[in-house]
């Protein structure tokens, strides 16, 4: 199996297209730094503004830690799209490009193959991920240096610079869970298709469709709405939050938990029963 | 001395919604042959390829790949057999020696870094071991599939259209690499073809298919003695040749002019006659070129 992983991650990190996500969240997270570099003062001004004339804020509120959420809330729906240019590609690509038929005329099961994809695929998202973040706050760090951090959502949280580390933590371990839910879901959508624009389409018109649904509120779809993983995309947030929201994030745990095994469970038995025809 | 069974179709059928590939299909290839798969285009011979690989699940009857299921033992089976299905598409970003390492670690070959080496060698790409398979000609794609087959020494190679794609002398030298190696290697061998000539300077033994139906089986001598092929004559007066024939014993041969060549359709045994007395009557012949076509030999079986 290890062996099967090796192959297939030598595969994912010689193909080109495997760095357009590296590179598009480096190219973000580098201009979002010298935005607030060079007009940090008046993003600041605009964010904070209201807050003004009832609290009296002073230090250093430009830091690698806003530095960082700011980019984790822009770049939480897109993330999805950069993942799914390579999990969308791990079995559609082969059958695109004629390959799975050097694959499985090979002695490996076809549920052995697919699990070396499916776990290299949750690998190069995790890292993804990782770089993401770490990128993030190292650069944040090096041109603007640490300091408290204000949350503003419904309500105000200032968290302390020594408060805040341990949370960016938890919240990668929860965009980990919400991510590999989009790699399962692209996996799935990889194996019903015979090229690679189609599960990244799917996978992009799915998270936009789903949440746009829920964000209108349609008392039709509320019910629903708890259940939808898209709903739970954004939870990483809870991690910034002075009270959390446990019973919520308990839910987006087990909501993604079963969607998850759902997309892998389906994808298994299709792909083993599937002829291939390509 | 009795060969033992390699391939082993028993009644198998292949149903697509509403369309049948594969009908009741039976046939057998023994350890050593060169085996001919043959059919036109559509009669369903990838079908029935990829069938005995597992790619594709029959609908009914079984498949017995060196005397085993190959549904329930798969993976035994497939160790050792190699493959080479229609187009040779291998990884384009990477070199040709990856591609072989990826595929022989798959197969989970000894000493991989010599027989790549050595595969790389038989088919005549050692020089472009280091080149992006993004780079290569047809011919030489084709020739890195052959060598795929060969790495895990497989007891059995099934190759798919092989020589689909190549110039004339491509197809020369892929003829060649398939003898050579069934000869040399011993591995048994079946090659799906839709071109009868293909297979008659190759194989040992065939099947014929027609809409997924097989027509005939056995030795590809036996089965082509007898029936009439199609020879193009090139002589220095066609014209002459003409009326030699059509008064000769020969006449009923004589099909035609076609392209400034004499076109006729002779058994086999029956050339080197003719020859002769062309010769006696001084022509002079400049290329005789059998054209034996798949659907010609459908029509003098069932004449």
């Amino acid at each position: 199996m290890i062996n099967l992983i090796q192959i297939e991650l030598y595969k994912i990190f010689r193909k080109p297209r495997t760095y357009i996500g590296f590179g598009a969240i480096a190219f973000i997270v580098i201009v979002v730094n010298l935005g607030f570099l060079f007009e940090g003062e008046q993003l600041l001004g605009f964010l904070i503004d209201s807050l003004k004339d009832k609290f009296l804020l002073s230090g250093n509120l430009i830091n690698a830690y806003t530095m960082a959420f700011v980019i984790l809330n822009s770049l939480w729906i897109h993330l999805p799209i950069l993942i799914s240019i390579t999990a969308g590609d791990m079995i559609s690509g082969e059958a695109n490009n004629g390959t799975f038929r050097l694959l499985l005329t090979r002695p490996v099961s076809r549920s052995k193959l697919l699990a070396a994809k499916f776990i290299s695929a949750w690998i190069y998202t995790v890292l993804l991920l990782i770089f993401m973040i770490l990128l993030s706050l190292s650069l944040g760090y090096l041109i603007f240096g640490i300091g408290d951090l204000i949350v503003i959502k419904t309500t105000i949280s200032i968290l302390s610079s020594d408060d805040t580390l341990w949370r960016f933590g938890y919240a990668t371990l929860f965009g980990i869970l919400s991510m590999t839910t989009v790699t399962s879901m692209s996996f799935l959508l990889s194996s019903l298709s015979e090229n690679s624009i189609g599960p990244i389409v799917g996978t992009f018109a799915i998270i936009v469709g789903l949440t746009i649904v829920s964000t209108l509120g349609y008392a039709l779809i509320a019910p629903i709405v708890p259940y939808l993983f898209t709903t739970y995309l954004p939870s990483w947030d809870i991690f910034f939050q002075m009270d959390m929201d446990i019973e919520k994030l308990y839910r987006a745990i087990v909501v993604n938990l079963v969607y998850t095994f759902a997309f892998i469970t389906y994808t298994f038995y299709y792909f083993k029963n599937k002829d291939i025809l390509s | 001395m009795k060969k033992e069974v390699f391939l082993q179709f028993n009644n198998v059928s292949k149903q697509y919604k509403d369309f049948l590939a594969v009908d009741d299909l039976s046939f057998k290839v023994y350890e050593g042959d060169i085996f001919g798969f043959l059919g036109p285009n559509g009669a369903g011979k990838s079908t029935s390829i990829r069938m005995t690989l597992s790619l594709i699940k029959p609908t009914s009857g079984n498949i017995k790949l060196l005397g085993k299921d190959i549904v329930n033992e798969r993976e035994e089976t497939l160790a050792q057999v190699g493959a080479l299905i229609e187009k040779p598409d291998f990884y384009p970003y990477l070199t040709a020696q990856k591609n072989l390492e990826l595929l022989g670690k798959l197969s989970r070959v000894a000493n991989l870094s010599e027989k790549i080496d050595e595969v790389l060698e038989l088919v005549g790409l050692t020089s472009r071991r280091e080149s992006k398979v993004k780079t290569f000609s047809q011919g030489m794609k084709q020739r890195l599939g052959i060598a795929q087959t060969l790495l895990h020494d497989p007891k059995l190679i099934i190759l798919d259209e092989p020589a689909n794609g190549l110039d004339p002398q491509g197809q020369v030298d892929m003829r060649e690499l398939i003898v050579r190696i069934n000869k040399e290697r011993g591995i048994t061998v079946i090659i799906s073809s839709h071109i009868l000539n293909e297979v008659e300077q190759i194989c040992n033994r065939m099947v014929i298919i027609n809409k997924g139906k097989s027509m005939v089986e056995g030795n590809v001598s036996e089965l082509l003695t007898g029936s009439r092929m199609k020879v193009s004559y090139v002589t220095d007066d066609n014209e002459n040749t003409k009326n030699l024939l059509l008064n000769s014993s020969f006449k009923q041969y004589f099909n035609g002019i076609e392209k400034e060549k004499l076109s006729l359709l002779i058994e086999h045994e029956s050339i080197p006659e003719l020859n002769n007395y062309l010769s006696n009557e001084g022509v002079k012949v400049y290329s005789i070129e059998p054209i034996r076509s798949l659907e010609e030999y459908f029509i003098s079986m069932t004449k």
